[in-house]
Parts: structure tokens; sequence; C-alpha cells
């Protein structure tokens, strides 16, 4: 018995001459809440449609709790897909919709019928079990997908950007719903999106891809704090990549020297090297200080309220801007556009990239 | 003057409109109105009357016409459940199997017996007939139907399945279904207007049929086109007239329901 419920090694998808997947290996655990995060194009919808088995892969291996799937038809594998367009049966009410994989797996009438009205109960739609998709709601199509998929009890469950048709409200609502029922079930779920945010706040861990490669896999808190390379950190979040000379990199700590000329030592990145770099500093760990107790210094160039916080940009002597976060309140000095002030973060906040 | 400025009025068009209408309709419309004649002539207006519609159902040559009419409609159901299944199954395998070799080609032949003139494919059939010893007959005018029914079956069933998305399929196979179940349970059903539709379609093209039918049919044996075309070549009588409505009307009826049907449930989503 393994813990890793979808193990992908060195996995590669061809289509003609283009790559879609390059080189992918990725260890999914046992109830896990697992997404797949990355721009339209990236792969990501490949990489869900191969572990559905709706795509061959052209090399590599793909396990399902340590049993080789590659050649596996869909229908074989115990593992439900949530469509984006949902993909319900136009002309099957809700009941027989979700009744539908419960019968092709031989399930008697009346055992499924129980199976039914659990699920439906589970995402609160028990009393459109008779209506026809085409009289629900966009979020309750959603709900009835959702029930279909997990009423055989896959092993797995994949989610190919379930959310993206809801509007925003909703979509914050079905997230926490999302998560609670992956609790409850004790499924691993596969969740593609290419929503940051939702990403952040939904996964156990996240997969980040770009041009059919993995870029970064790690928890939420390690792929924001702790981005691998120079995508993650623009992708996830905003971030200020600031250009600097690096002179040494050992054990994972950098020194480096910043474009005013100060030496640095920060955490770096796997695979950073040393020659020109880029340090990346969140906007929000970046504070602003008079111009003589600053790491670096530059004019306040343009302000952007936000709401709750504001931008301020401040342009460095050699023209790079620097994005620094201010709290809205009364106490937090702002400075005037123009004004030359310090700009001060701890090393601790910064990080070398890798490229 | 506001006239002119639109770009959506065309100068000279409406005459051209009613002259192609009048053209097309006019000779339809007279024949419609003279098989109500009560006059033995055809050109000259006696008044009122159903006694050709009464000469067809039980007139001297009412027999005749009967049989013509029998043959007709068995043919045409045949060939339109034959070529209905051919092109359901087709269409299948054109939309629905990816790319394979000699695809457009085959797009190609499935659909070029809609442009080949009907007088060769006449012949042709003709040809090939009795090259292979084939007695005409019965046998002979079904094949020929359901050959050139294909074609007209393969139109709104192709158009249907090409607005049913694929992921409906792929859910399905997700759901353990096999490729035949996913075909059968849910391909199908969401088919069923555009099959239904194709049946129709195949069904009056093979009633109406006449020109392939006259030579591919044995001696004796008539459908309702040629046995009108028989009578017809005897002097033009009343009667035929009125049969002409009838098999109007029931042409008219017919592709109304195909098209219904066919845009039955298109916008249900």
């Amino acid at each position: 018995m393994t813990d890793i419920a979808i193990d992908i090694q060195k996995m590669t998808k061809l289509y003609g001459s283009f790559v879609a997947l390059r080189d992918v290996s990725l260890s999914i655990m046992d109830n896990e809440f697992f997404t797949l995060l990355g721009p339209s194009g990236c792969g990501k919808t490949t990489l869900l449609r191969t572990i559905a088995g709706f795509e061959d892969i052209t090399k590599g291996a793909i396990r399902l709790y340590g049993e080789d799937i590659a050649d596996l038809p869909p229908n074989k594998r115990p593992i439900n897909t949530v469509f984006q367009q949902y993909a319900l049966f136009p002309h099957m009410n809700v009941t027989d919709n979700v009744k539908f994989g419960l019968l092709r797996l031989g399930q008697d009438n009346a055992t499924a019928n129980a199976r039914v009205g659990e699920v439906l109960e589970l995402v609160q739609l028990t009393s459109f079990a008779d209506r026809l998709p085409a009289q629900l709601s966009g979020g309750q199509q959603q709900r009835v997908a959702l029930a279909r998929a997990l009423a055989p009890n896959p092993k797995v469950l994949l989610l190919d950007e379930p959310l993206s048709a809801l509007d925003l409200k909703l979509r914050q609502a079905v997230r926490l719903e999302l998560q609670q029922i992956q609790h409850e079930t004790g499924i691993t779920f596969i969740f593609v999106t290419h929503d940051q945010e939702e990403a952040l706040t939904m996964s156990d861990r996240i997969a980040v891809i770009a041009d059919g490669q993995l870029q970064q896999v790690g928890t939420a808190r390690e792929i924001y704090e702790a981005p691998s390379n120079k995508f993650v950190a623009g992708f996830i979040g905003e971030t200020n990549l600031i250009d600097v000379t690096v002179t040494d990199v050992s054990k994972g700590q950098a020194t480096c020297t910043l474009p005013n000329g100060v030496a640095f030592n920060c955490p770096a990145s796997d695979g950073a090297r040393t020659g020109v770099g880029h340090l990346s500093v969140r906007p929000e760990r970046v504070t602003m200080t008079s111009p003589a107790k600053g790491l670096l210094q530059g004019t306040a160039s343009r302000q952007v309220y936000l709401g709750t916080d504001m931008h301020v940009e401040v342009t460095l002597d050699d023209q790079e801007v620097v994005t620094v976060r201010v709290q809205s309140s009364e106490n937090n000095h702002v400075p005037a556009i123009g004004e030359v002030v310090g700009l001060n973060f701890e090393a601790g906040a910064a990080r070398l990239l890798a490229d | 003057m506001a006239k002119k400025l639109d770009i959506r009025h065309f100068p000279g068009f409406l005459p051209i409109t009613y002259l192609c209408l009048f053209l097309l309709y006019a000779p339809l419309i007279i024949v419609m109105i003279y098989s109500f004649n009560d006059s033995n002539s055809i050109t000259n207006w006696g008044g009122l009357s159903l006694r050709w519609y009464e000469d067809v159902f039980w007139g001297i040559e009412s027999q005749k016409f009967k049989k013509a009419a029998l043959n007709s409609l068995l043919i045409a159901v045949a060939a339109a459940i034959s070529s209905t299944s051919i092109a359901t199954m087709a269409a299948t395998a054109m939309l629905r199997a990816g790319k394979f070799r000699g695809k457009s080609i085959g797009f190609a032949l499935i659909n070029l017996p809609l442009m080949v003139p009907e007088i060769v494919t006449a012949v042709a059939l003709l040809v090939f007939f009795s090259m292979i010893g084939f007695t005409t007959g019965y046998m002979t005018i079904l094949v020929a139907h359901i050959v050139f029914c294909i074609p007209f079956a393969y139109l709104p069933i192709a158009a249907r399945m090409q607005s049913i998305e694929e992921v409906y399929e792929q859910a399905a196979l997700d759901l353990y279904a096999t490729r035949f179940q996913a075909f059968r349970l849910i391909l199908l059903p969401l088919m069923t207007p555009g099959i239904i539709s194709g049946f129709l379609l195949a069904f009056i093209i093979s009633l109406d049929d006449f020109i392939i039918t006259n030579f591919v049919k044995g001696a004796g044996i008539e459908t309702l086109p040629t046995a009108i075309f028989g009578a017809v070549k005897q002097g033009i009588k009343p009667n035929i007239m009125a049969i002409s409505t009838l098999l109007l009307l029931v042409s008219v009826v017919f592709v109304t329901l195909s098209y219904l049907v066919g845009r039955m449930g298109q916008n249900k989503k």
C-alpha cells in the first residue's frame, strides 16, 4: 500500500511536433487537494486529460496507487471528471445524470437510487432531482456535475476549471463547499485552474505549470514565499524583480550587489547562479523610510489607490520601478510624488530566483 | 431621401422577386385550382367540383394509381429506413472517428450524388444492373433509391451531430460507459431530431423520384410518378391534376415536418 494516489514519471505528450507536456514528474498524495495552476495553453488541461484517459501519453508512465494505467481507456479508470462546461446529459434529468455511472458499474437500481440520494444531499440538490439540466442555474448545474462525478466514489476526482463559468460571489461560496466536500469524502481531488487566488485558497499543494513544464510544486505558502523562478514569482501574486549582480551562491544563500552597489545576503532558489540575477521581493514586504536609512533609494513616482491598500511606485536611480504596498491608514505616511525615499526589506523577504 | 441612403435598400429588386415567384408558383397554383374543375377540359373552367378527386379514388384508372401509390409508399419507406441507417453510420464515422485516411474523399463521395446529373446516375445504374445480370423490378428500384437517398439523409444527420459537442460522449466514457453505450445512450438520443429529419427527407425524395425509377423499374411495375408520366403520355386528363395536387400536399407536409423536427431541440442547450 502506498500513499501516492497518482504517480507521473517523466511524462511527455506531443501533438505532432508540438510539445504539450515535457518530462513531467509528479506525485499526488492520497486524500490531497492538489491544484494544477498555469496560464491558458500551458498544458495543465492536457495533463488532466492524460490522467482521465482522454489523451494517450507519448513517453513516460502514469500510475494510480501503484498500478500502471497508461493503457487503460477512460471507462476502465476509477477516476471521474467534473468537466469545465459540466457536460450534463441534456436529455436526462438530474437523477438519471447522477445515476449514469452507477448503472454502468453494474449497480442495481435500488442501490444506485440510494447512492444518488446520498450525493444529491451532499451537494444540496435533493429537491431538484427531477429537473432537466436546462432548467437549472449555472451553479446548480455545476453541483450536479460534481454529484455525478462523486457518485461512483472514484479514487481520484478531476476538476477542470469547474468554477470558471460562475460569477464571483458564487465562485467564492463554491470554493469553500468544494474544500468541505473533499474533506468529507476523503477523495483525492486534482483541480485545474488559471486563477491563482483559487489555487492559493483551496489547495493542499499546488503545481505551477508553464510551457508544458512543471515550474514548481509546493504548498501555497512555499510557492508564494519561496518561488523557484521568475515565472512562478510573477504568476503567483505580485512581485518586484530587482536586477542584481550575484557574486556567490552556496547552500541556498546568495551574496549579491544591489543596483546602488550595496552588498546583500538573502536566500536563493535552487538553480540560481552567479552573474546577473533577479531578486524577488513582494510589495507588502518592502517598507519606506528616510533615504539615509534605506537599503535602496528612489523617488516616489506614482500612487495607486486600491481600497484597503495603496501601491506606491518608487523609481530607483537606474529607472527600475519598485512597488510598495502601504495599508490605507491615517498613521501611514504616504510620500508625495517626487519625494525621495529609502526602501528597506529584510533578507528573509527577498529571494534570488533561478531564471 | 432616407431610403436612398439606406444601404439595406436595393432598388429594382422587388419586380425581379415578383417575376421569380410568379414563374415558380403560378403553374403550381393553376394545377391546384384546375384540379377542382368540373369540366372535362383541362383549360376551360366549368365550375367548382371534386369529381376528379372522386375519379382518382374510384374511377376507371383508380386501381392502376392505387397500386402505383402503394409501390411508391413501400419503396419510399424501405429506402428511407435503409439510407437513414447508412447515413447515420457514415456521419458517425465522418464526425466522430477523428482524422483518418481518405476522410475528405469519403466526404466528397457521400455528397457527390447530389451533383451528378440524375440522368447520368439513371443510365449508369441501368447499365450496371444489366451487366451484373440483375433483373429489373422492385429490388432494382429499391437499391437505386437507397443509394441516391443517402446524401439527403446524411445532410440533416451530420448537421445535427456537428452541433453535439464530443464532451458528452467523453463524460459517458468517464462514467464507465463502453463506447457502444456512449453511442446508444448519449449520442443517439441527442441525434434523434436529425435522424427523423433525414428520414423524412429521404422518404420524400424517394417518393417523388421519376428519372432514375423510370430507367431501373421492370416492365409492368409503376411508382406514382412513373404512372402519372404514363398517363400524361396518352393526353392530360384533369385527374392528373388532382393526383399532382395530392402528391404536392404530401411533399409539402413531409418537407415541413423534416424542417421542424430538424430544428427541434436545436435551441435547447
